[in-house]
């Protein structure tokens, strides 16, 4: 077999950067020149758990995709598998013609959005074209601007930011709203703890949201546009700002597009890194050059938003669905999904989950599938405990629920909400009212300021949390955060505001009892708040190894050689050493 | 204009489109109480005290930037929106000073107001207090940040009428504060002292030096009158307790709405000064000494003929000042013509 005709392809996204993925790329280029090969540069393949990535594709178009390939690895599969022609199996991840312990990661998701991340190069408009790229623009261009819309409509997309307003419909309030100059925007300013799809997008397939943003540009009549996106992204900065450059040579972007009349100039506005500065009208009047606080609505921004003028906003999973739909047709597309959310949602998959990484998968899923298929299951086969999805504005999912089908309404209905996508697994270690305190200190220090319930009231229930959390809960607590929290959620001024009281107000819905515990036993079941927790060492199993005592930073244990050892509390810090020391279980948490 | 049917607490009502749900019950004669709305301001939004039920709707909207809809039924008085605004209460007293006592703003205060109206007599939630040192670093007035309740009129004020843009919200969450670019003095900053801020700030945080422990605001007689500093004719009311004047409000149903400058609003003090002139002096053997009108105004009419015949008409100029009125100004001129000359001017600034 001719080592030439083999393509070789590296994940250079910031999570396979890293990793140590570039380092694996200089390994390559110089190994595989000798076989006349380049390597080709890639974004995310979505399989983090085993950055950095290469795949490998043969003559007869087989994958095999290879997990932590260090420097090292790389010569491994130059010499066995270009060179040698035989797959190395120990470092296989993935292929198309072997099963491999991680096939189920891709056997449940429907990738349309993700089809070509990990496929071409996202610094390259050529490779973007050799994928049907831009085709969607063409087609859309043919097509009147009503008739776009109706596309976007009949497609049953619905915004990918969070809280699913149908895109169609916003499009077209934007389309009729009366102005001499539109603009169209792009939120990229993604914060959720946990969350990073509009990252691995924006690093891996900049052109797509390009594309889409042009499409909405074209359909709602707008020459402007803008993309939001946050300044701790540098690598999506470098892509996009490399991508709007190549549009505008090639005729996509800027003036005359395809040879019309009609132009559009696309920029980037850097976010300087507030949380609240998603809200889309603190976005606006962060563009503005004004402090990113949000403002009242109505008017919404299709009528009233940058500078007055009507203004298209969605985010970046939104836009990058675009080309898909006209590439598809709104019908094909719209086969996917459920009968209110349509097409696929792509999820960033964290926490205590075996295959962390970014999987796209068809809406009315489930989030068993999500959680035991693709993500393999909780790791170290600990007890699920549950789910937080929809960032800081979702909420934690118990166990019972694993079966609910993962679309818009459903979660809505459950307490938690869609969100931008971040999917955060927690097991039996996890303390659901520590979860919930870590989540109010996040939106405690983004709360912009401006309205009295987010600002003073996530700080006071923020306050209570620390208390139970400390042990100092009191009778009523529960009763006042339930009572404060849906007072914040009844008037708080901005989606960040009304939503922030979720964590809290669903983990008391589905994990009382751990409140209750807190406050009426001074326990902590997870082993998390310290002041809860006691160690102890059982005598009957303690042999005296003295290897626990040896081990403490404050000279906690005391005990004779071969005698049964002891905590003495009062100087005991809780740090836990000694019981991950002991080699004979004899260290509990009271 | 185009109307547009609404209810408010059962009431029908017919209304301009376009109106806030504020305005609309303001119109009506129902009062909804608000922190942060000041009609010739941005609407805000911000405080959330002025919130009300609207039939259909998830969460509670602000009446004063919810635009009125055809068919809206809406209380605001509701025992959920009651609740909801007794909740914004408590969480401002939960980090506001417990000082009515002897607060210069008791009487005039809209938090005191609202508490006694929504019976809030003391905050849930004990907790972290801001603690911000008074700021008394310029003549005018003193900057309580710790009673400041960032409803941001100050701010708006400031950005939007003004123009001087001294001061806007700085950090985030519970460490927000209304201050100036780079939280430096308000002297230092682009601050005139107009003191419009002041006027409107709804609690203590802004308070005036002048007048301190002088008279709580129903102890003063508000009389109203026309500022003498120049020829612009704000109207005010000067608060006056046992012959003093000890405060100053703005008359925002007078031409200028209510908007004054730093001299108008804080330049008082001369009133009551020992220092101030009572009679004209006159200059005998290099003193000044005091005189009659009559001495002094024989003694002028004297040079000025004396000038005029010495060295004609056009030795002598007259130069007159802004701080009096159009009136005055106009017969000075004439009186200066009827001297046969011309030479007359005025400062017209101060």
């Amino acid at each position: 077999m001719e080592a030439q005709t083999y393509r070789v392809r590296v994940g250079l996204a910031t999570c396979g950067i890293a990793a140590g993925a570039s380092k694996t790329y200089d390994k390559l280029l110089p190994l595989l020149a000798e076989h006349g090969i380049v390597p080709e540069r890639t974004g995310c393949m979505g399989m983090c758990f085993s950055e950095p990535l290469v795949e490998v594709i043969s003559p007869a178009g087989e994958t095999f995709l290879y997990g932590n390939v260090t420097e090292d690895k790389a010569e491994i599969i130059v010499e066995q598998h270009i060179v040698g022609g035989k797959p190395v199996e120990d470092l296989l991840v993935l292929s198309n013609v072997k099963e491999t312990e991680n096939s189920h990661f891709m056997a449940k998701q429907e990738r349309i959005l993700l089809s070509h991340m990990g496929v071409i190069d996202p610094e390259s408009i050529e490779s973007y074209l050799a994928y049907d790229g831009y085709k969607a623009l063409a087609k859309a261009m043919q097509m009147s601007s009503e008739d776009v819309i109706k596309e976007v409509q009949k497609s049953g997309l619905r915004g990918r930011g969070g809280a699913g307003f149908p895109t169609g419909m916003k499009w077209n309030f934007a389309y009729q709203a009366k102005g001499d100059k539109k603009y169209v925007v792009c939120n990229a300013d993604e914060g959720d703890p946990g969350a990073f799809m509009d990252r691995s997008v924006l690093e891996g397939n900049p052109h797509a949201v390009i594309e889409g943003m042009t499409i909405a540009a074209y359909a709602i009549g707008a020459d402007e546009g803008y993309i939001y996106v946050r300044a701790e992204y540098p690598l999506a900065i470098k892509r996009l700002r490399k991508a709007i450059k190549e549009a505008n040579e090639h005729g996509y972007l800027g003036n005359k597009i395809l040879g019309t009349d009609f132009c559009f100039q696309l920029k980037i506005k850097e976010g300087a890194g507030a949380f609240v500065c998603g809200e889309e009208t603190a976005l606006l009047a962060s563009i503005e050059g004004e402090r990113g606080i949000p403002r009242p609505r109505p008017p919404f921004p299709a009528t009233s938003g940058l500078w007055g003028k009507p203004t298209l906003l969605n985010n970046v999973e939104t836009y990058a669905n675009v080309p898909a739909i006209f590439r598809l047709g709104a019908e094909q597309y719209s086969k996917v999904g459920t009968e209110r959310s349509k097409g696929t949602k792509v999820f960033a998959l964290t926490g205590k989950i075996k295959k962390t990484g970014l999987a796209e998968v068809p809406m009315g899923i489930t989030m068993r599938e999500i959680i035991y298929d693709v993500g393999g299951g909780v790791q170290d086969d600990k007890e699920f405990k549950a789910v937080q999805i929809g960032g800081p504005s979702g909420g934690c999912l118990p166990a019972e629920l694993l079966d609910l089908p993962v679309d818009y309404d459903s979660l809505t209905a459950a307490g938690a909400m869609m969100g931008s996508g971040g999917l955060v697994v927690m097991d039996e270690t996890t303390c659901m009212v520590d979860v919930a305190k870590f989540f109010l200190t996040f939106t405690q220090s983004e709360s912009c300021g401006k309205c009295t319930p987010c600002r003073e009231g996530t700080k006071r229930m923020l306050e209570i949390l620390e208390r139970i959390t400390e042990g100092n809960g009191q009778p009523g607590d529960i009763e006042t955060l339930e009572e404060l929290g849906e007072a914040i959620r009844d008037s708080a001024l901005c989606g960040l505001g009304q939503t922030a009281p979720n964590p809290v107000l669903s983990t008391l819905r589905y994990f009382r009892h751990e409140y209750e515990e807190h406050i009426n036993e001074g326990k902590c079941r997870a082993g998390v708040c310290t002041n809860l927790i006691t160690y102890y060492i059982i005598p009957e199993k303690c042999t005296g190894c003295t290897l626990c005592a040896r081990n403490c930073p404050v000279n906690a244990i005391s005990g004779e050689r071969k005698q049964p050892h002891v905590i003495d509390p009062s100087v005991c810090i809780k740090c836990g050493v000694c019981m991950e020391k002991c080699n004979f279980d004899a260290i509990i948490l009271k | 204009m185009s109307k547009v049917n609404i209810t408010i607490n059962g009431q029908a009502l017919q209304v301009d489109a376009g109106m806030t749900i504020l305005e609309a019950a303001q119109a009506a004669g129902i009062d909804i109480p608000t922190f942060c709305h000041d009609p010739e301001l941005t609407r805000a939004g911000a405080c959330r005290i002025c919130v009300v039920e609207v039939a259909g709707a998830r969460n509670l909207p602000a009446s004063c930037t919810t635009p009125v809809a055809e068919g809206m039924v809406i209380e605001t008085e509701s025992e959920r929106v009651q609740k909801a605004r007794r909740s914004i209460l408590e969480l401002i007293w939960a980090d506001h000073p417990h000082d009515c006592l002897t607060c210069e703003k008791t009487g005039s205060c809209k938090l005191q107001d609202y508490s006694y109206r929504y019976n809030v007599k003391e905050s849930p939630y004990k907790g972290e207090a801001r603690d911000i040192p008074l700021d008394d670093t310029n003549p005018f007035f003193f900057r309580d940040l710790n009673k400041c309740i960032l409803c941001g009129k100050c701010i708006r004020k400031c950005h939007e009428i003004n123009g001087a843009g001294a001061i806007d919200f700085m950090y985030r969450g519970f460490g927000t504060k209304v201050t100036t670019a780079f939280d430096d003095p308000i002297e230092e900053s682009s601050c005139v002292f107009c003191g419009m801020c002041v006027d409107i700030c709804p609690v203590g945080a802004l308070i005036p030096k002048q007048g301190l422990q002088q008279g709580r605001s129903w102890e003063v007689d508000k009389v109203l009158t026309t500022c003498p500093y120049c020829g612009c004719g704000c109207t005010f009311y000067l608060h006056v307790r046992n012959d003093k004047i000890v405060g100053v409000t703005p008359n925002f149903d007078g031409p200028m709405k209510g908007h004054l400058c730093a001299k108008g609003r804080f330049g008082w003090d001369f009133v009551d000064s020992p220092d101030r002139l009572q009679t004209p002096l006159i200059k005998k053997d290099g003193e000044f000494v005091e005189a009659s009108w009559e001495e002094a105004l024989d003694l002028i009419a004297a040079k000025l003929k004396e000038v005029r015949a010495q060295y004609g008409a056009d030795a002598i100029a007259g130069l007159s000042s802004a701080r009096i009125t159009n009136e005055e100004n106009y017969l000075f001129q004439k009186l200066l013509r009827s001297l046969g000359t011309n030479n007359v001017d005025h400062c017209a600034r101060l």
